[in-house]
Order: C-alpha cells, then sequence, then structure tokens
C-alpha cells in the first residue's frame, strides 16, 4: 500500500473502530483510540513531505489501479506542490480537533471522534485524487459525516443549519457532475485529469464547463454572493465541525479551481477572470465590512473567513506566479488561523456557553494565558507580519498590484478591514475590565487546551517566520500550471 | 424439434412450481404458529432456485425452448437470480412482521410468495407475447391475494381492491397493445414480432396505436407518472411485508419485461417508445421528488420516492438508440438494468427496517417513529441511513453509481436536450436528497420517543446488516455488478 492510501485510509480505518463502539461507557477508551488514530494518520503523512520532490511538478507517490473498469475509472492518487501542504494540514487539524473535543463531547462520542477521522481520510482523499470521479466521490462524501457532525452536535438551530449546508453544497456538486460526465464523453471515455488538461475544447464548451465547475467550487468556497450557508453553518455546527469547515473544507473549493476550473477551461478562465477578480474583490471587501457588525463571534470570524478566501479566489485569477503561490500559502495559513479562532471561540464557549460578544469583558483578567495565545491568532488574523497570516496575503497583494494597481488597491484595503473587526472583537472580549460575573468565575484554560493552543501557535508562528519550505514546495507546481493555463486550448 | 423442447432451460421454473405446490401441501400439516417448517422450505426451494439461475447466468448462453416461447439468456438468469433472492430476503424480514398480525395463520405467504416469483420468472424469460402475459398475470394475482391477506384490516382490503381494478385495467391495456401488434405483425413470437416489423412493411400508424398501450401497460407496471396512482395507496395500505414483495423483486420482472417488449420486440420503433418514455420519465422525476416532499408517512414518502426512481430507469432506457444508431445501446440498457438491481437491493433493507421496528399493535410507519433510532440502536440506524443516502444518490453508496451510469449513458447518446435532460434531472434528485435527508434527520438529531431497544432474530441481523453492508461495499467497489450487467445486456443483446 503507497503512502498516499495509507494516509486516506489510516484514519478512516481507526474511525469505522469507533463506530463499532457501541454506546457511551467506554468513552474514555474511545478518546484515546481516536488520539492515536490521529497521531498515526498524521506521522503516515510525514513521509510525504520528506520524500517530496520538489524540483518536479509530476505527480508524485503515484498509485494507479483499476477501479471501476466499465467507466475507466482509476484509484489514481498523486500529490504535486499544490496539493502535498493540504494533505499534511488535513492531518494535522484533525489531532486537533480530536484533543479539542476530548472533554467538551459527552455524548456519543465514539460516533463524534469516527466521524472526524472518516472525513480526515475523505478530505485527504480529495486532495490527492488524480482521476475525476475519485475526486468526485472523495468530495461529495465528505457531505455525509459533516452533516452527521452539524445534525449531532451542532446549537440549538442545527437542523436548518445541517440541511442548508448539505443542500447548498449538493446543488453545485450535480451541476459538477454532469460537467464530469460530458468530459468523460469528449475524452473518448477518460476520467483522467491529466487526459482532460490536454482536451482541446471549444469556447461555448468551455464556458458552461468553467460555470458548472464555478457552481461547484464557488459554493464550497465560499465566494461572494453564494456564500451565504457559512455564516449560519458555522454558528450552529459545534467547535470541531467549525474548524473543519474553515480549515479545510472550504480549501476543498478552492482546491477545485486549481485541479479542475484553470487547466480544463483556460480559455474561459482568462474570459471570465474579471468576473472572479470582481466577486473576489467584494468577498475582500464588502463581506470584511459585514464581519466588522457582527454581535456574534463565530459569525465575526465566519464572515472573515469569506472574506480571506476571497483573497485566494483573487490571487489565483490574476494568473501571475506570486499572485497563485500567495494564494495557496493564504489557504494553508488560514487553514491554522481560522481553526485556531474557531477554537479559541470554543474554549470561551466551554465556559460561558454563550457566543456574543456582548457577553464577554476583560477575560484577560481571569485568563490570561488563554488571552495571549487569542491575541497572537487575532493578530494572525489582521495579517500582522510574524504570523502565518502576513505571508500570503502580501503575496497575494504584491500580484494584485501587479496585475492592475488598482486591484492591488482594494486588496490591500481588506488588511485595514481585517485589523480593524479582529481588533476590535479582541479589545471588546478580552481587554478592558472584568466584565461580569461569568467572566470573572472564568478559569484560565488546562493543559489539554494549552496543548492544542500551543500546537496552532508553534504552526502560525513558523509559517510566519519562515515561510520556505511552503513555497518551496509550491514554486514549480505553480510555475507550471500557470504555464499551462496560458496556452489557449481552443481547437485551431 | 427436440432441441426445441430443451427443458434444461427452465429447469428452475419447473422446480419452483412443484416446489411451490409441494410446500401448499406441507403447510397443512404444519402446526407451528410461525411456520417455521414452510419458511425453511421456501427459502431452500429459492436459494436453489437463485444457485440455479446463477450458474446458468455465469455460462451466459442463450438457449430457447418450448418452440422458443421462452428463453435464457445471462440478462434473464441474472435477473431471476436477484429477483429470487429479493424474494427470500422479503420473506425473512417479513415473517416476524407477518407472524404478530396473525398472516400466518395458513402457509399463504409463502406459497403465494413462491407463485408470485414464479410469476417473475416467466416475465423475465418469456419470448412471447401471450406466456409474457401469463406471467405478469400470474405474479399480480398473486399480489392481490397477498396485499388482502389481512383480512380484518379495512385499509388493506381498500388497497387490495385499488390494486386489483387498477391492475387489471393495466393488463387490459397491455393485452389490447400486444393484441393490435399481433393483428398487425401476424405473430406472438417476439423475434418474428421483431423482423416483421424492421422490414418496414406494416404499417406504421398501427404499430404505433398497438405501441402507445404497451407502453402504458409497462408505465403501470414500474408504476411511473401518469400511470402510478396505485402506488402510494397500495404501499401504504397493503402490510409492509407485502409491500416490500410488491415493492422489490417485481420491479426486476418488469424491467425484463421492457426489455423484451420494447427492445427485443420493437426496437425498430425505438424512435417512437422512447419519446413517450421521455414524458414518462420527466412527469416522474417531477411528481414522484416533489409529491413525496409533501409526506408524512414513512411507506407513502417511499412510494412516491419509488416513482422518481423509476423515472432514472426510464432514462437509461429512453438513451439507448440515437438516429436509429444502436451503438450505445448495450452502454444504455445495462445502466438501466445496474438501476434496477441496486434500486432493489436499497428498498429491500429500507423496508427491512420498518418490518424490524413495527411491532405488535404498533406499525411504524409514520416518519416521526424512527425518531432518535441512532440511539435506540446505532447499526440499524447506520443501515437505514446508507439506504437513505444511496437514494439520494451521495457517493460512496451505491446509488450513486447508479444515478451516473444513467446520467452517462444520457450525455453520451448525445440526443438533443440530453444536457438539458440531465440537468432537470439531478435537480429533481437534489429535491430528493432533502425529503431523503429528513430520515437520516429524523432518526439522528431528533430525541427518540421510545427507549425500547430495537430487537431482532438471528436471520433477520445477519441479512439486514448484510443488507447494509452491500449497499455500502457495492459503493466502494460498483466495478463488478456494473461489469455484470454490461456483459449480460451485451451478451442477451448481441444475438
Amino acid at each position: 500500500m503507497g503512502l498516499l492510501s495509507l494516509a486516506i485510509w489510516t484514519p478512516i480505518f481507526f474511525g469505522v473502530i469507533l463506530l463499532a463502539f457501541g454506546r457511551d461507557e467506554h468513552a474514555k477508551v474511545v478518546r484515546w483510540i481516536a488520539l492515536i488514530g490521529s497521531v498515526v494518520s498524521l506521522a503516515v503523512t510525514l513521509p510525504l513531505f520528506n520524500h517530496f520532490d520538489v524540483s518536479t511538478s509530476a505527480l508524485q507517490f503515484v498509485e494507479k489501479s483499476m477501479w471501476i473498469e466499465r467507466f475507466n475509472v482509476f484509484y489514481h492518487l498523486g500529490v504535486d506542490g499544490l496539493s502535498l501542504w493540504f494533505v499534511l494540514l488535513t492531518a494535522f487539524i484533525t489531532v486537533i480537533v480530536v484533543i479539542a473535543g476530548w472533554e467538551v463531547i459527552t455524548e456519543r462520542v465514539n460516533q463524534y471522534m469516527g466521524a472526524f477521522l472518516i472525513l480526515s481520510g475523505l478530505m485527504i482523499g480529495v486532495f490527492s485524487a488524480a482521476d475525476g470521479m475519485l475526486f468526485y466521490v472523495f468530495f461529495e462524501a465528505t457531505l455525509i459525516p459533516m452533516y452527521l457532525i452539524i445534525g449531532i452536535w451542532g446549537g440549538p438551530n442545527k437542523i436548518y443549519a445541517a440541511f442548508k449546508f448539505f443542500l447548498y453544497t449538493l446543488l453545485g456538486s450535480l451541476l459538477m457532475l454532469i460537467a464530469l460526465i460530458y468530459l468523460y464523453t469528449q475524452s473518448g471515455g477518460s476520467f483522467d485529469l491529466a487526459a482532460w488538461h490536454k482536451l482541446p475544447l471549444p469556447m461555448s464548451a468551455q464556458t458552461l464547463l468553467f460555470f458548472a465547475f464555478f457552481a461547484a467550487f464557488a459554493v464550497k468556497v465560499p465566494m461572494w454572493p453564494v456564500h451565504t450557508w457559512l455564516p449560519d453553518v458555522h454558528v450552529e455546527a459545534p467547535t470541531g465541525g467549525s474548524a473543519v469547515l474553515a480549515a479545510i473544507m472550504l480549501k476543498l473549493g478552492a482546491y477545485g479551481f486549481l485541479r479542475f476550473s484553470m487547466p480544463i477551461a483556460p480559455d474561459a478562465a482568462h474570459e471570465y477572470a474579471w468576473l472572479m477578480i470582481a466577486l473576489s474583490l467584494v468577498a475582500v471587501v464588502y463581506v470584511g465590512l459585514v464581519a466588522m457588525v457582527q454581535e456574534d463571534m463565530k459569525k465575526l470570524v465566519a464572515y472573515s473567513s469569506v472574506a480571506h478566501m476571497g483573497f485566494v479566489t483573487l490571487g489565483f485569477f490574476i494568473f501571475n506566479d506570486i499572485g497563485v503561490s500567495g494564494a495557496l500559502v493564504q489557504m494553508i495559513a488560514h487553514g491554522f488561523v481560522s481553526a485556531a479562532m474557531f477554537l479559541s471561540i470554543g474554549v470561551l464557549y466551554d465556559r460561558v456557553h454563550s457566543r456574543e460578544i456582548a457577553a464577554y469583558g476583560g477575560v484577560v483578567n481571569t485568563m490570561p494565558k488563554f488571552a495571549a495565545f487569542a491575541l497572537l491568532f487575532g493578530m494572525a488574523n489582521c495579517g500582522l507580519p510574524g504570523t502565518a497570516g502576513f505571508v500570503g496575503e502580501w503575496m497575494v497583494i504584491l500580484g494584485a498590484i501587479k496585475y492592475n494597481f488598482w486591484v492591488g488597491f482594494a486588496a490591500a484595503s481588506a488588511l485595514i478591514f481585517g485589523a480593524a473587526y479582529t481588533l476590535w472583537m479582541i479589545k471588546r472580549v478580552y481587554l478592558g475590565p472584568v466584565g461580569n460575573d461569568h467572566v470573572k468565575e472564568l478559569e484560565d484554560i488546562n493543559s489539554r487546551e494549552f496543548l492544542m493552543m500551543a500546537l496552532l501557535a508553534i504552526a502560525v508562528l513558523a509559517m510566519g517566520i519562515f515561510p520556505k519550505p511552503f513555497t518551496d514546495v509550491m514554486d514549480v507546481s505553480v510555475a507550471d500550471l500557470l504555464k499551462h493555463v496560458a496556452i489557449s486550448k481552443l481547437p485551431q | 424439434m427436440f432441441e426445441k423442447l430443451s427443458i434444461a432451460a427452465v429447469y428452475p421454473e419447473i422446480l419452483l412450481a412443484v416446489m411451490a405446490i409441494v410446500i401448499a401441501m406441507v403447510d397443512l400439516f404444519v402446526k407451528c404458529p410461525r411456520r417455521t417448517p414452510t419458511y425453511a422450505l421456501s427459502l431452500l426451494t429459492i436459494g436453489v432456485v437463485a444457485y440455479l439461475e446463477a450458474v446458468a447466468a455465469t455460462q451466459g448462453q442463450t438457449v430457447y425452448s418450448f418452440g422458443n416461447m421462452v428463453v435464457s439468456d445471462a440478462m434473464g438468469s441474472w435477473l431471476k437470480c436477484f429477483s429470487a433472492l429479493a424474494v427470500m430476503v422479503t420473506l425473512v424480514y417479513g415473517r416476524p412482521y407477518a407472524a404478530e398480525r396473525d398472516m400466518l395463520r395458513g402457509g399463504e405467504l409463502f406459497t403465494l410468495g413462491l407463485f408470485a416469483l414464479l410469476g417473475m420468472f416467466v416475465m423475465i424469460s418469456g419470448n412471447n407475447f401471450l406466456v409474457l402475459y401469463l406471467g405478469l398475470e400470474l405474479l399480480t394475482l398473486s399480489s392481490y391475494a397477498m396485499v388482502a391477506l389481512r383480512r380484518d384490516s379495512a385499509v388493506a382490503s381498500e388497497a387490495a381492491m385499488k390494486y386489483f381494478v387498477l391492475g387489471a385495467m393495466a393488463s387490459g391495456f397491455l393485452l389490447y397493445g400486444l393484441s393490435m401488434l399481433y393483428g398487425a405483425t401476424g405473430s406472438l413470437d417476439i423475434s418474428t414480432v421483431f423482423k416483421a416489423v424492421a422490414s418496414g412493411q406494416i404499417k406504421h400508424q398501427v404499430l404505433v396505436l398497438g405501441l402507445v398501450f404497451v407502453v402504458c401497460g409497462l408505465a403501470f407496471k414500474f408504476g411511473v407518472v401518469p400511470f402510478h396512482m396505485w402506488i402510494p395507496d397500495v404501499y401504504q395500505g397493503a402490510p409492509t411485508a407485502v409491500t416490500l414483495m410488491i415493492g422489490g423483486a417485481p420491479k426486476l420482472a418488469a424491467f425484463a419485461m421492457t426489455i423484451r417488449l420494447l427492445v427485443e420486440g420493437l426496437l425498430p420503433l425505438a424512435v417512437d417508445w422512447q419519446q413517450m418514455l421521455m414524458v414518462l420519465a420527466i412527469a416522474s422525476l417531477l411528481i414522484g421528488n416533489l409529491a413525496a416532499v409533501a409526506q408524512t408517512n414513512l411507506k407513502r414518502m417511499l412510494a412516491f420516492s419509488t416513482i422518481a426512481q423509476m423515472g432514472f430507469v426510464l432514462i437509461g432506457l429512453l438513451s439507448g438508440v440515437v438516429n436509429g444508431n444502436t451503438a450505445a445501446a448495450a452502454n444504455a440498457y445495462s445502466s438501466s438494468m445496474f438501476y434496477v438491481i441496486t434500486y432493489v437491493l436499497t428498498t429491500l433493507a429500507t423496508f427491512g427496517i420498518i418490518l424490524l421496528l413495527a411491532r405488535e399493535g404498533f406499525e411504524s410507519e409514520e416518519i416521526a417513529d424512527l425518531a432518535g433510532l441512532n440511539q435506540r440502536s446505532p447499526l440499524y440506524a447506520g443501515v437505514m441511513a446508507a439506504c437513505m443516502f444511496s437514494l439520494a444518490g451521495v457517493p460512496p453508496l451505491v446509488g450513486f453509481y447508479a444515478k451516473l451510469s444513467v446520467l452517462q449513458a444520457l450525455i453520451a447518446s448525445g440526443q438533443a436536450g440530453a444536457i438539458a435532460l440531465a440537468v432537470f434531472a439531478v435537480m429533481m434528485s437534489l429535491i430528493g436528497a432533502f425529503y431523503y435527508l429528513r430520515i437520516v434527520k429524523v432518526m439522528y438529531f431528533d430525541a427518540p420517543i421510545t427507549a425500547t431497544t430495537v430487537s431482532a432474530g438471528n436471520d433477520v441481523r445477519v441479512v439486514l446488516t448484510l443488507n447494509g453492508a452491500l449497499i455500502l461495499g457495492l459503493g466502494v467497489l460498483p466495478g463488478g455488478l456494473m461489469a455484470l450487467c454490461a456483459k449480460a445486456i451485451v451478451t442477451t443483446l448481441g444475438t
């Protein structure tokens, strides 16, 4: 079994074992198995990084065997510079989520942990699939555990949120399914992504494909104006669900743009780049402003996610090296930072059971250690130099200015909004005198929470101070992707 | 002549007929209130028959016998094998339910089940209009009686009456159409009819008139809009075990009969019947999905969901012939076959759960009755959730590949409007996802209304778990069954 198969199936294997525990009397054993499972799953992804060859854009660790012969579908896995980091990120965040749910989840612990481990394997599958149908199967399958996570362990309005999440994203992906089948027939019966990348297509077909993929991926990212599901879902989802959703599931959509929309329909991508840039800028500027007026911390971070993902799509569709690399770095950084933000809110929520900003004030007085972490993550969220948040945003803005000064200018304004809403929230929640009796009684984070915060803090700082391992991995793949996208695929 | 009487081709049918009669007699001496000997003997018979059919199917030869009246070919043998297994599973799931409702006073459920199965076999292997019709009547007559098996239930009697009246009308339609085709072509033999129609010397209008009636009759059997009226009432009114008997295996027989009549007999008229099927498919997808959303009764909801699912089967059937070119036909029909088989597999498990939850004096028919099933039994909730996600077409469950292959056949046909129809179909299945998800929601997110644990006999537990595992297992590795369907259709139609 290859390394990628191990990375996919190890967490799923542990997840299935957990599901076999029927009831909650073994909660303690279940938690330890989940932790061991997630750590082992992370460990098996590390050799991927060690043995990764940064000098080529070809797929590495390739595994290919026939899966569904009748439709010529292959179990075809491989990672390149675009996807490698997401495999590691997924495995890492899963460990954090298991730690985060340790004492918080007391009902149906085995199903909770099992769902996250299975979800982790499925998401790694999405990032390493090199076959269109395999990608789709993993992409869609992630909906099932997430739907259950939101619906079972979510907040008061969880059912609405679970349905909105499922149906909204299913709508997009069903259109993508038709696009995939269309490509299959056009390419003479192949679901191979590499073959699709070479397939010449007339402009009309490219346009339809581009928008079919857009329907699937823009909803997932989410781009303005199809982002409305995200705040609702984030507010209701349990902390772990929000963290995985923001840190990884949103990236599935952005990753789809890189793997499908741009290389398969490059001419349409160039033709409609203006639209994508415009939508991204609206997300960055307008949604940034929307975030500022939120009363609910989770909603605020959810809107901030939309704004940050706006940077990502902006970076993709300006078609230059630094923009695309920056967008990828931003995706990873946002993975760490948004997970950290949601987990911080979770720490407060577990104690006070409120997400309202107004319910807090002066948390730093009673929880100094926690407030220090929260401040660090807040700084990373507004893109302070030295933190992970800075590198990607700066690269995208640089790329955008190269592309067009005013686009870059508008994008850069987001840094100001980002700082405004994040710092304002920090001021109202953490700083100042103790706000009320609840805050007065707060206890600082315990060692479990400290561990989880510290791991994330290390990641955020390391990426901010020394981003080279991240950009090194991507450089060649990004350059080759852009070379490919620059060549027209219109039939001569 | 001797070869034309090759009885070997119909051994399983003969065995089934003999055993059905023997079991009916043996049952007279059974004292056990749960009819265990009858039950065991029935399962054994069906098991042997299924095995014989599987052996015949793997050999894959096409053998005509009784003067071309019946045919044994790969497609037929596989469908017979699967319908036998489906009836077997139905009996396993249905027996505890029937025993609690005084339906096992005699062994009729088993004998009628065997005769219904024999009817399906004849429908599947018929190569002659009359034989097909006889098989159909044997199946439906047994079904009418089974629906009415609970004599003291007014709902069941009403359902039986409705089923009988509408079913008789459908049979009338079919017979009328067949007689018109007979009048036009001068033959009841399907291969002869094919040659006569293909010759192009018969008046087109007469053929199409007959065809319309045939399609109406088939549409009744599939239960597609606008011939779907009986489905919700019969599904709801019939005792659940019988609902499964009607809603499961007979779909396979209806599919086989459609292939025999429309493809093997009337393929030259494909342009005409494909249009009719398209209208039926669009209407079924629309009405089935929209009506299912509004249901609170689980059996009724599943009835409307069936109507919608059969719309997908028709989409596969209508994608075979493009501009008179039959190159894509095998691909399209095998996608429909795959769809029907996986649909039956999923339906079995779905009703298996409903039957399991029904207790003495409690039918478990409302969607709300499933509330909190996950807390009562994670295993059965998991099986039901797998069924629902499969019916909704979410990977990695087998229902997804069924939809994939049907849509692939449709898009590959490249007919005008194929993409538009595909988009319509997936949008309708998005609506479908809503009501399937609602079942999952009730099971997983709602608090249980009763704390009683779910208990099941060993046979039910094992079969139900296997059934659920198969829905997931075929979703992870669907290639084998797909290849089987493709090969069966190719060898059958290749001649």
